[in-house]
């Protein structure tokens, strides 16, 4: 029978998870911006954008703003946290393995568009990749 | 056929009428009957039996067991008239469910008698199954639409409806119950003043029928589709009812096997009703499950289950109120199906879902396939408790619990 230990919700919303999506870092917008890009995950309401600042082939300041699950928004505050002062080129190798694992929780495949909405939204709009597979594998 | 079950004949207790159903071993509290209904073993039973002894195609060949697969197949087609109360049975078109009974009209009555400039109503509440096939027909024929608003309870504006009808729409679609927020429309003086009008009149049953049954003349529509899936049947059965001139004079949406009466060289002549409508193989196990659908729900009385329901709906608004940050949309109870929508301060509806489902409760989370709805109501999203004649007071418990362990994982 499912749902009987009631402790695994915990787990599931790990302090750090829940705290990074009550205080999300680096929230907000760049004034002027190197890229800036925005989506949506219309299927569940998440949004997330990215505004990103670029010094000499480094990220000198990255800002997120969105609304949406814990799961969306968490993701996209560790991201954010994980790229600043990384190179550009070091930054592009980050792929979904990396943000999954950096969430460090057991995604189900309903929830994983959540999961990687921000580095979607970093891949498709900030790197002009443009049509990044993405969540469709996952 | 399948001996019936034990609680018919019985007072109703839905504690009884659970132990009808397998799924309810899983030990899941499920609350997401409007998305698609768990099946009584009477069903599954039908079915096998189908499978296990007279497994052939229908209305096709001379021996025995085709013989009883068809008279099973009509049988179906029989209850169903009998339950919205049709004048016959040769206007009951088997369909997969209530999205191609719906898809069925737009193409074969659409076509046919929408012309540029004309006037489709349709309301906010619809699922996107009563709104996207008007928007295909409407861009390829020209026709436009208007959309009947919701007031801050989730129920029509009637005073809005109205003044469109004044405009002498060609086609007014509505459903007869929300699946997104519970709302029961005002069907019948709808309807009747759609009627009036002069529109023919398209009614979406995909809750209605499970939930409170219909009786099609006294509704006095001119089409109206369901879905078994939703009333304890089998998925991939369904059922468009339409008036018999109207069908007698529609093209065939699918066109193939059965749905003829003599092909040459130089042309078709189609099948009477309702076989026209009614083209390939069918899924006849689906339609002879259906079949034991509606049998199994006049065996409890549909007035017991809308009552149940009633009751049920009650008692989780009451309970559900109490949480604190908790908001209800839709009407109140006296105008409800067995449809709670909600929203909790703080936590979006896929984490609660996520949550819930921890502590063994399906809870539905999203858009509920009415998406200008949720715009309308300005929220991307909402979690939904939905109940049928099985649901008992702890699923709810069970459900309050959880979220309070989710406000409390969110605090």
């Amino acid at each position: 029978m499912p749902g009987q230990d009631l402790g695994v919700d915990e787990q599931f919303y790990r302090e750090y998870i829940l705290d990074h999506y009550k205080n999300p870092r680096n929230f907000g917008h760049i004034e002027h911006p190197t890229y800036t890009h925005e989506e949506d995950n219309p299927l569940c309401g998440d949004v997330v954008g990215i505004d990103l600042l670029v010094k000499d082939g480094v990220v000198d300041d990255i800002k997120f703003h969105g609304r949406g699950c814990a799961i969306s928004q968490a993701s996209a505050s560790l991201l954010t946290e994980r790229i600043k002062g990384m190179s550009l080129d070091e930054a592009r190798t980050i792929g979904k393995e990396d943000v999954l694992s950096e969430l460090g929780i057991d995604i189900s495949p309903a929830r994983i568009k959540c999961a990687l909405l921000s580095l979607k939204v970093l891949k498709a709009g900030a790197w002009g990749l443009g049509e990044w597979p993405g969540e469709e594998e996952g | 056929m399948a001996t019936f079950t034990s609680t018919s004949r019985q007072p109703f207790n839905a504690e009884h009428v659970r132990k009808d159903f397998p799924f309810f071993e899983t030990g899941v509290a499920y609350l997401d009957s409007a998305n698609t209904s768990q099946r009584p073993r009477h069903v599954l039973y039908a079915m096998d039996e189908y499978f296990e002894q007279f497994n052939s195609n229908v209305h096709r060949a001379a021996y025995h067991v085709s013989e009883v697969a068809t008279e099973r197949y009509e049988g179906t087609r029989e209850a169903v008239r009998r339950f919205i109360n049709a004048h016959s049975a040769k206007e009951v078109i088997n369909t997969r469910g209530t999205t191609e009974g719906i898809n069925l009209v737009a193409y074969s009555w659409g076509q046919k008698n929408i012309k540029a400039g004309d006037l489709i109503v349709l309301t906010i509440l619809e699922h996107h199954s009563n709104i996207v096939p008007w928007q295909i027909l409407a861009a390829k024929t020209g026709a436009r639409l208007e959309w009947v608003d919701v007031d801050e309870q989730g129920e029509l504006r009637l005073e809005q409806y109205h003044a469109l009808l004044e405009q002498k729409p060609k086609l007014v679609t509505l459903s007869q119950i929300s699946n997104a927020i519970g709302t029961i429309n005002p069907a019948k003086q709808m309807v009747h003043d759609a009627k009036r009008a002069g529109a023919t009149v398209l009614v979406d049953g995909a809750q209605g029928a499970p939930h409170q049954g219909v009786d099609v003349r006294d509704l006095g529509c001119d089409f109206y589709a369901f879905s078994g899936h939703k009333m304890l049947g089998p998925t991939g059965a369904g059922i468009l009812w339409g008036r018999r001139e109207l069908l007698e004079a529609m093209d065939p949406f699918m066109a193939g096997g059965d749905m003829i009466k003599a092909v040459r060289q130089e042309g078709t002549t189609y099948a009477d009703l309702p076989l026209k409508f009614e083209a390939g193989t069918q899924a006849v196990a689906e339609v002879i499950g259906l079949g034991a659908a509606i049998e199994y729900l006049e065996g409890l009385g549909m007035e017991n289950i809308t009552r149940h329901e009633r009751e049920i709906t009650e008692y989780a608004m009451e309970a559900l109120s109490e949480l604190p940050g908790l908001r209800i949309f839709g009407p109140p109870v006296e105008r409800r199906a067995g449809v709670v929508s909600f929203e909790v301060e703080g936590i979006h509806p896929h984490d609660l879902s996520t949550i819930v489902d921890r502590h063994g409760v399906a809870l539905r989370a999203g858009h509920h396939c009415a998406m200008p709805l949720m715009i309308r109501l300005d929220v991307p999203a909402t979690s939904r408790a939905s109940f049928y004649v099985y649901t008992i007071k702890d699923d709810v418990d069970r459900l309050v619990e959880a979220v309070a362990d989710a406000q409390r994982i969110f605090a």
